[in-house]
């Protein structure tokens, strides 16, 4: 396997004449979490579009690793009620035999849901069965956008946390979109925030310091982020993962080893 | 005289047996426009069939002809306007749908030579079903179902969510054109039967019924089947008897079936 599983180069998308993405580059390798933030408008879902191969890109490249099967979890799931559906047959119907899909259900939770309709399902259980969908197809990449939406506060850090198991169990990279600002932060290595052109990026330690964000999202936000993110750096080394990074967090990380 | 020869030779057994051929059809199809809300767009092509007719005359190509390649012309150009986004797809379908309609009529009403049986083609004609016609029918029916048959499972995909076919590798502009092409064959076969202005209602009133009780898309497909058979025979019967007009005839008893399968069953729970 190649080290790069995506890699942006320039990458310029134009609706006529409104400039979406401006000449991004980015490179997603295994293992990596890479989290786009940044207000609405910015591109974010046309810049991960362009890497599903949704969306032509205008300028630039984007090259993907040879083979690549990337695992989707778009941003909700809007079903015609008129088309009856249950969970299991959506499953099936992507390709993969029914055990994959029945594991695949019981590694996000909602394996009891079989043989509900795919209609009766909350925001919650639609995010996760999304998921599911996803996983049984044994993605190199997960692209997911806004994979939170509609799932209450709780249900939220649980589902970041599975993304962040799921990353290690498949050892693929996972690129998503989020607005939960604080519960991302915490369960991403890398982030990106996008303004059209990536303002800034890094490790969620040192982005809430960075100037570019501090302007694009204010004070308090940046402020909470630090805060939050400290907090969960002390959580991550009590179960032995290793958060790489520089800085005083990196110093900080290494002092309770 | 063979068993064969007896019904073909009795037209109402003809336009039964046609009838029974385009429900085969347009209960599959019907889903298809039901899921994808596709009713507007249907309408649209149905109405243009008018102008299909028109200009076979005017080249002198089988009617049959003429309206699938003037609903496929017209399914194209709707397709390439829609991505223009210059006006909201509603007002261009209702531009299209009329105008088609009226060039169509007002070109016939150019040609004095021929004679044309307005009232059959916009409501259907139970006597002009001939042996030909049928062969149409079934012909165009089995291009459908074979269509549908190797298409199945990326056609529901593709439906159910487009983003997520497209990224899982579905050629989904491809299916969107493969449907319009079945979308045209139906309409050119069903014209007979119902006529275009009441094509769509074939079309969507025994899909909606079956939605009530389907459990799977494959088990809604086949519900559409049989209460497009329902429609047909019953409103056909219902023609023959009282003399009513062929495509209203079947329209009401679909519709029928529809009032008494809301009223009198659960909905399922798929």
């Amino acid at each position: 396997m190649p080290e790069h599983l995506v890699q942006l180069n320039q990458l310029t998308v134009r609706f006529d004449e409104r400039i979406v993405v401006d000449h991004v580059n980015l490179v997603v390798g295994r293992g990596d979490i890479i989290t786009i933030i940044g207000p609405n408008g910015a591109g974010k879902t046309t810049l991960i579009k362009t890497v599903l191969g949704i969306q032509k890109a205008t300028s630039g490249q984007v090259s993907l690793a040879p083979g690549l099967v990337i695992g989707y979890v778009p941003q909700h799931l809007s079903l015609e009620a008129t088309l009856p559906l249950s969970v299991k047959r959506f499953m099936l119907l992507s390709g993969r035999p029914l055990n994959a899909c029945e594991a695949a259900l019981r590694r996000t939770g909602v394996g009891h849901l079989l043989n509900a309709s795919v209609h009766h399902l909350s925001g919650g259980e639609k995010q996760r069965l999304l998921l599911a969908r996803a996983l049984a197809r044994q993605p190199d990449l997960l692209v997911l956008d806004e994979p939170a939406q509609g799932v209450d506060i709780n249900g939220q850090a649980a589902l970041y946390e599975l993304i962040r198991e799921l990353r290690d169990e498949l050892h693929c990279g996972v690129i998503m979109i989020s607005h939960d600002l604080h519960l991302v932060m915490a369960a991403t290595d890398q982030v990106i925030c996008l303004n059209q052109h990536i303002c800034c990026s890094g490790h969620p330690a040192d982005i809430s310091h960075d100037p570019a964000f501090i302007e694009t999202f204010g004070h308090q936000v940046a402020e909470s982020l630090a805060v939050y993110h400290h907090r969960h750096n002390h959580s991550h080394d009590l179960h032995g993962d290793v958060v790489t990074g520089n800085g005083p967090h990196g110093a900080c990380n290494h002092e309770h080893h | 005289m063979n068993i064969i020869d007896l019904i073909l030779g009795d037209f109402f057994w003809r336009a039964l047996l046609g009838g029974l051929g385009v429900a085969l059809v347009a209960g599959p199809l019907g889903c298809f426009v039901v899921w994808r809300r596709l009713a507007y767009f249907g309408d649209t092509l149905a109405h243009s069939a008018l102008l299909g007719i028109a200009l076979s005359f005017l080249i002198s190509i089988p009617l049959n002809l003429g309206v699938i390649i003037t609903c496929l012309l017209i399914a194209l150009a709707l397709v390439l306007l829609s991505r223009t986004r210059a006006l909201a797809t509603d007002t261009l379908l209702g531009i299209l749908a009329h105008s088609a309609l009226a060039i169509g009529l007002v070109t016939l009403s150019f040609m004095p030579d021929i004679r044309v049986d307005l009232t059959g083609l916009l409501f259907g004609d139970l006597l002009a079903m001939s042996r030909q016609d049928l062969l149409w029918i079934y012909g165009g029916a089995a291009v459908v179902l074979t269509l549908l048959a190797l298409l199945w499972r990326q056609l529901l995909m593709s439906t159910i969510h487009e983003e997520l076919a497209r990224v899982e590798g579905v050629p989904v502009e491809r299916l969107r054109l493969a449907l319009m092409l079945m979308f045209a064959l139906v309409i050119a076969v069903a014209m007979k039967i119902v006529g275009v202005l009441l094509i769509t209602a074939l079309l969507i009133i025994p899909a909606a019924t079956a939605r009530r009780l389907a459990k799977t898309p494959e088990h809604m497909l086949g519900l559409a089947i049989v209460f497009g058979f329902i429609a047909v025979s019953g409103g056909l019967t219902l023609s023959w008897h009282l003399d009513t007009p062929a495509g209203p005839s079947v329209v009401v008893t679909a519709f029928l079936t529809f009032l008494l399968v809301y009223g009198g069953a659960r909905n399922s729970r798929y």
